[in-house]
């Protein structure tokens, strides 16, 4: 498996990278880390004429702390962040979800940003960005735009990003002090795909609940805490979060499997982010 | 598609490199400078065994998931096959060979132990597997086992049921092994 040809450019500059990228249209695609792009591209499944990497540009290297959100470029690694050793008190939940993102040997170049660009439906980062209430920061040559991270997917590997932007960065807020936070997720083999994975966090009101790998997109529920615990009925609740997100069957797992994965891990996750709570 | 030839961009950006056109591409390849030449669509593992004749970085799956072509870029364990042999120009990477070559022509305490400890039977996996290892044991030098088997959840080995691998890794790192891994 060999990927068809294309042009490639290695700009020095971000400014130079959206130029490109706007000359290109919908024949041009950006590489960052490449751990999404480069199997589609070794499969064929896509088949650019102009390839940009961003992988060298200093300009998309931020990685900083500040007015409430970690905000993350488009050239950082999942093994960069994983790294941060304030990363586990800033967002707890992408702390817990990064060590299930593929394998050390993929985290050293696969981006955060690369993953949500790429949009797959069991992704552990959009799931995160996602159930934080993050946002994306789109980068284009005339305009650059903010788009919340419950609006930006749209379905398997389908956002609001035009051809002619970039994911900039993401930004996840800053964890609320008392809040806590859990992730797990059920694959086939240990990095691969997630069949089902779940990001808890509960804070002094409310308990929430993303999913990621049965929807279209990852899909977050809410509920208010009942006498400071889980609400009674979360058996139930979460049942019909199970049903209400409509997965399919498909080579990995069917539709009934995953409505019990979201029904058990839910209710493992809400427990567990609701007694780590600090 | 409008010819990129026209495109403006800043002086420091390099020109567009031609889909037809074999490029010079240099890398410090275990600690010599090495140039070939490759198409922009060339992964960097083919560029390795076919241009540079590196053949001891195997290939499997070509899409990331089997771990055989792991090798190391600027001291990084990633994926040869999912790395263009352009990204990689100027970049340092480090093969297996250049494990013996650094170490006075003798295989390492780690390849030692490898052998020790039947830690590999047809050999496909190995190199890649000691690519990781060379890394992975400098950030984490006494991995627990549980660690080690997390970090080997990325390499695919269907001769030895990484019992073999773990008792190495575990030996070299000074530490005693579990009797559950013998399974």
């Amino acid at each position: 498996m060999k990927p068809a040809s294309f042009d490639y450019l290695r700009p020095a500059t971000v400014a130079d990278a959206l130029a490109a990228l706007a000359a290109g249209g919908d024949d041009a695609r950006v590489i960052a880390g490449g751990q999404s792009l480069m199997p589609m591209l070794n499969m064929r499944l896509v088949q650019p004429r102009l390839l940009i990497d961003l992988g060298r540009l200093e300009e998309l290297r931020t990685l900083r702390a500040d007015d409430g959100w970690l905000t993350v470029g488009a050239a950082v690694t999942q093994a960069e962040v994983l790294a941060r050793p304030t990363l586990a008190r800033e967002v707890p939940l992408l702390a817990a979800a990064l060590p299930w993102v593929g394998h050390f040997q993929t985290r050293n170049r696969g981006t955060l940003c690369g993953s949500v660009a790429h949009a797959d439906p069991s992704a552990e980062t959009p799931l995160c960005l996602v159930a934080t209430g993050g946002e994306v920061v789109l980068r284009s040559a005339k305009r650059r735009r903010t788009v919340a991270a419950a609006d930006f997917f749209l379905g398997p590997l389908t956002t609001v990003k035009a051809a002619d932007e970039i994911v900039e960065c993401i930004r996840f807020p800053l964890a609320r002090p008392g809040s806590g936070h859990a992730f797990r997720e059920q694959s086939m083999r240990h990095g691969d795909f997630a069949i089902t994975a779940c990001a808890a966090t509960v804070d002094d009101r409310t308990a929430s609940l993303g999913v990621g790998g049965v929807a279209d997109r990852p899909t977050l529920r809410s509920w208010p805490l009942v006498d400071g615990g889980l609400p009674p009925d979360l058996d139930d609740a979460l049942n019909v979060f199970a049903w209400d997100l409509g997965g399919d069957d498909d080579q990995h797992a069917t539709a009934r499997y995953r409505r019990d994965l979201v029904r058990r891990i839910g209710r493992t996750v809400l427990e567990e982010a609701l007694s780590c709570r600090r | 598609m409008p010819p990129l030839t026209f495109l403006q961009t800043s002086p420091q950006t390099p020109p567009v490199l031609a889909a037809e056109t074999r490029h010079a591409v240099s890398i410090i390849l275990n600690g010599k400078p090495r140039t070939g030449h490759a198409h922009p669509r060339l992964l960097l593992s083919d560029f390795l065994r076919h241009e540079l004749g590196a053949h001891g970085t195997r290939v499997g799956c070509e899409h990331g998931v089997c771990g055989a072509c792991t090798v190391r870029v600027d001291g990084v364990a990633v994926r040869a096959c999912l790395t263009l042999a352009v990204q990689a120009d100027g970049r340092s990477i480090d093969t297996v060979e250049g494990l013996v070559e650094a170490n006075e022509g003798r295989m390492t305490a780690l390849q030692e132990a490898f052998r020790r400890h039947h830690a590999l039977q047809c050999g496909f996996c190995t190199a890649g597997i000691l690519m990781s290892l060379t890394d992975y044991l400098g950030r984490n030098p006494k991995p627990t086992e549980e660690e080690l088997r997390d970090m080997l959840s990325g390499h695919l080995c269907r001769c030895t049921g990484y019992a073999g691998i773990v008792r190495a890794v575990m030996d070299v790192t000074g530490q005693t092994v579990s009797e559950v891994s013998h399974v």
